[in-house]
């Protein structure tokens, strides 16, 4: 064995282990390692540490409806300034469709739409404009309606004071809440279930307030508290959501919760107006298309604050103050999928592999020396260095281990100990055959070779395949098993070879262990 | 140090190949009755593909499962399987069908039970819920895998050995994946996404044995030129049964530890791998070498 080879394989080692201390050692150990000393350990799955996982679709249509239903008040407010008559102006989930009343005013009409959005296809037929966006438009609609509500998410979550939240993009309209520790997710599911979208409007005091139908360019919503109710307000609305500044929790002189809200200086001045002109009328107080309240504006409110007032209980003012705050999601989130574990179950599952592990490992340790004696402990050497790779590897690159992926390791086990295996008997073969001690080394390792790295090859292939479809738990398993086929191919092969050639070079043997058995 | 023990001796001489058309029948009878079983009764999805809920609650005092059930059934949630898991009674895991409701049902059930136990309930171990669109996407992974993971190990065998050699592997490959579908759906045991993970390993497995016996008849066929291939394969079997009984010895000591030890969230994940390699190593010996051998039988005339 050339000699920069061994300085090699000792360097690894050395390294693997460094890397590997901070998950092995006890923890008053670990706290006077020196400064230099990388301190990342290897992430504990949510199936161990316990914890709740939430896979969320953002209902991005429904974003991109609320984007048409915009654009139609642009185009209403584009076309009156420019005199361009129309009519069926209507939006769609996917679309927007208008018909102008002149042909010969297309083109202006067409040069409107694109100033108003320059991502928008333009399609013509008989004086009928059909508006869809763009694909290059889509895309972008949809990962904005994805990067905000990713957003909206993370400060809603960072408002509940959840530690340590992964909130991550999962494909196209996906996301993936990890909450570690969190044994009980309803209020978050909770908090997480409404868009939170704010507005006011003024009452319609004329339509009638039975009627079933609201009268053009109205809305008809119902009360939060008796859904039965309903009131007609403006379909317009005055102030929205966005432009608040702060909203609290507090008290009105009858010791009732109460939500206090601060405006920016927009809506503020906007607020001022609207309360100034309407004194003695009643506006709309909408949260998500119920009416939380309707009050009558007393007098004109100048300072930018108010205050919303719903019946509500404290959790309840809370609970509203918060999605104040943090803002109002783009689009509906559903949950698709939830994977809640206990700490019980998480420390269980800990101990389980653990134990699983280690009696796993002895077990095959004993089997090994058994078989093959003193050659044997440099087998079972290996395979613990292969543990001591697989945790380095794996603090290295940050990969999160769980319940899954203990049995994996203890799987590569299996694979270490089979390349040693399939070397040691080409060695006692050749040896048997009549080679030298050394010749029969060298000759068992060249020839083992080939099988060895089939066998490694086809765990391999399947190991990535599984990789590749990775969803949660089973990724885990894969991924400790990419790591494991690779690192016991190094101790299983060039490791024991070392131990191999310095116990050889050190006792000199005239022979190999190997007794021959009479068949 | 003292010197090893050989528990298998040298040249064992055994004739596996006299047993190659017992055992062909064999393997082709439960290869067949497995793949009928895979249909009726059928295998036992988890809420992995189906949808659905699994909760495991710890109770505060061991519940009566009977009273459970008809207590649950006052909660409307379709028809609910209970099963008493681990040492204690006292842990109940619930397998609730996926709600009419799709994903937002599932969420009201898991609501239902908790507000139904709220004071009985001392901790939710487990709670899992799978909606509907995500079990079919799971089911559309899954089945990619398997076959991603089949082609491309099917192209290394392709380039690193002849057709005979890699028709046979498959062969066997398909054999021991098949009597595991059948051994879950006979034994009804939950068949979910870590299924998956070991039915991929299974073939792994099943490959690497056959691989290296593979690689023995071929090395042996340049040494011994004028024998036969039955004495061939015969010689090569027997030459790798020690690293054929060493491997599946060593992994099943481990399988069988995690499967004691390793508590109940991965048992049937271990079952599946246990059953595996024992079949996976009866198949590399008495139906990828047969196989083998029957196919350049024909091919020499």
């Amino acid at each position: 064995m050339p000699r920069w080879k061994i300085w090699l394989i000792l360097a690894i080692t050395l390294l693997g282990a460094i890397y590997a201390a901070p998950n092995l050692l006890p923890n008053n150990l670990f706290q006077q390692l020196p400064s230099w000393w990388p301190n990342q350990t290897v992430n504990l799955g949510l199936d161990l540490q316990g914890g709740a996982q939430l896979l969320m679709k953002v209902e991005v249509e429904k974003a991109l409806g609320d984007y048409y239903e915009g654009l139609t008040d642009s185009v209403r407010r584009e076309f009156r300034e420019a005199n361009i008559g129309y009519r069926d102006l209507a939006a769609r989930a996917d679309g927007l469709s208008l018909t102008v009343r002149d042909t010969a005013r297309m083109n202006d009409a067409k040069a409107k739409l694109h100033k108003l959005d320059p991502n928008l296809n333009i399609a013509e037929s008989d004086g009928k404009i059909t508006v869809k966006l763009s694909d290059v438009g889509l895309k972008q609609r949809r990962d904005q309606a994805m990067e905000q509500s990713i957003e909206i998410v993370r400060r809603r979550i960072d408002e509940t004071g959840t530690k340590e939240p992964v909130i991550a993009r999962q494909g196209t309209d996906r996301i993936i809440l990890q909450l570690p520790g969190v044994d009980n997710p309803e209020r978050i599911k909770q908090i997480l279930g409404k868009t939170a979208k704010l507005s006011f409007h003024m009452v319609d005091l004329e339509a009638a307030p039975d009627s079933l139908v609201a009268p053009l360019g109205d809305q008809r919503l119902p009360m939060q508290e008796d859904p039965t109710k309903f009131l007609a307000v403006k379909q317009s609305s005055l102030i929205t959501g966005d432009m608040l500044r702060d909203a609290r929790t507090s008290f009105d002189q009858n010791g009732q919760p109460v939500v206090s809200f601060e405006f920016d200086a927009i809506g503020a001045r906007r607020f001022s107006d609207v309360t100034t002109q309407n004194v003695g009328k009643p506006f709309a107080i909408v949260l998500d298309d119920k009416i939380i309240s309707a009050p009558v504006i007393r007098e004109p409110i100048t300072g930018g604050a108010g205050q919303i007032s719903g019946h509500f209980d404290t959790q309840g003012a809370n609970d509203l103050s918060l999605l104040l705050r943090a803002g109002a999601l783009p689009a509906p989130l559903t949950i698709i999928e939830e994977r809640t574990v206990g700490p019980t179950l998480g420390a269980d599952s800990i101990l389980a592999g653990r134990n699983a592990s280690l009696i796993g490992m002895g077990l095959v340790s004993v089997l090994v020396i058994i078989s093959y004696a003193l050659w044997g402990l440099f087998a079972v050497a290996a395979l613990f260095a292969n543990m001591i790779f697989i945790f380095a590897v794996m603090s290295l690159f940050q990969a999160t281990l769980t319940l899954p992926g203990i049995a994996g390791m203890v799987l590569t086990i299996g694979m270490a100990v089979d390349a040693n295996v399939l070397i040691f008997e080409r060695i006692r073969e050749e040896y048997l055959n009549g080679r030298t001690p050394l010749a029969a080394i060298d000759a068992g390792y060249a020839r083992a070779m080939s099988a060895v790295v089939d066998t490694n090859l086809t765990a391999f292939i399947s190991a990535l395949a599984l990789m590749s479809f990775g969803v949660g738990p089973v990724r885990g398993f894969a991924v400790t098993l990419v790591i494991g086929v690779i690192t016991s191919l190094f101790s299983a092969v060039w490791l024991t070879r070392l131990m191999l050639m310095t116990w050889f070079s050190a006792t000199r043997p005239k022979h190999l262990p190997f007794l021959k058995t009479s068949s | 140090m003292f010197k090893p023990i050989r528990l298998i001796p040298d040249n064992p001489n055994i004739n596996f190949l006299k047993l190659r058309w017992p055992a062909i029948t064999m393997s082709s009878i439960l290869v067949l009755i497995s793949i009928v079983l895979c249909f009726a009764p059928g295998l036992n999805f988890g809420i992995d593909f189906k949808g659905g809920l699994v909760i495991e609650a710890k109770f505060q005092t061991a519940p009566d499962v009977a009273e459970l059930r008809t207590e649950l059934n006052t909660l409307n949630l379709g028809q609910i399987t209970l099963q008493q898991v681990g040492a204690d009674a006292s842990d109940v895991m619930f397998r609730i069908p996926q709600q009419p409701g799709g994903d937002a049902g599932n969420q009201t059930a898991i609501a239902a039970i908790r507000a139904h136990f709220t004071d009985r309930v001392s901790e939710y171990r487990r709670i899992e819920a799978v909606g509907p669109q995500v079990g079919g996407e799971l089911i559309k992974t899954s089945l990619y895998a398997v076959l991603l993971s089949i082609g491309g190990t099917l192209a290394y065998l392709w380039f690193r050995f002849d057709r005979g050699f890699s028709i046979a592997a498959i062969t066997a490959l398909i054999h021991d994946v098949a009597l595991t579908l059948g051994f879950f759906a006979i034994f009804h045991l939950d068949f979910d996404l870590s299924t998956v993970a070991a039915v991929l390993l299974i073939s792994g497995y099943s490959l690497n044995d056959t691989v290296v016996v593979f690689d023995r008849i071929r090395e042996d066929m340049r040494k011994y030129k004028s024998k036969s291939f039955l004495e061939i394969a015969h010689i090569a079997l027997n030459e790798t049964l020690f690293r054929t009984m060493m491997t599946s010895g060593t992994t099943l000591l481990v399988l069988i530890s995690l499967f004691v030890f390793g508590g109940e969230v991965i048992r049937n994940f271990t079952i599946a791998l246990i059953f595996g390699i024992l079949v996976g190593t009866y198949s590399s010996i008495f139906v990828a070498t047969p196989v083998w051998l029957l196919l350049e039988k024909r091919e020499k005339k």
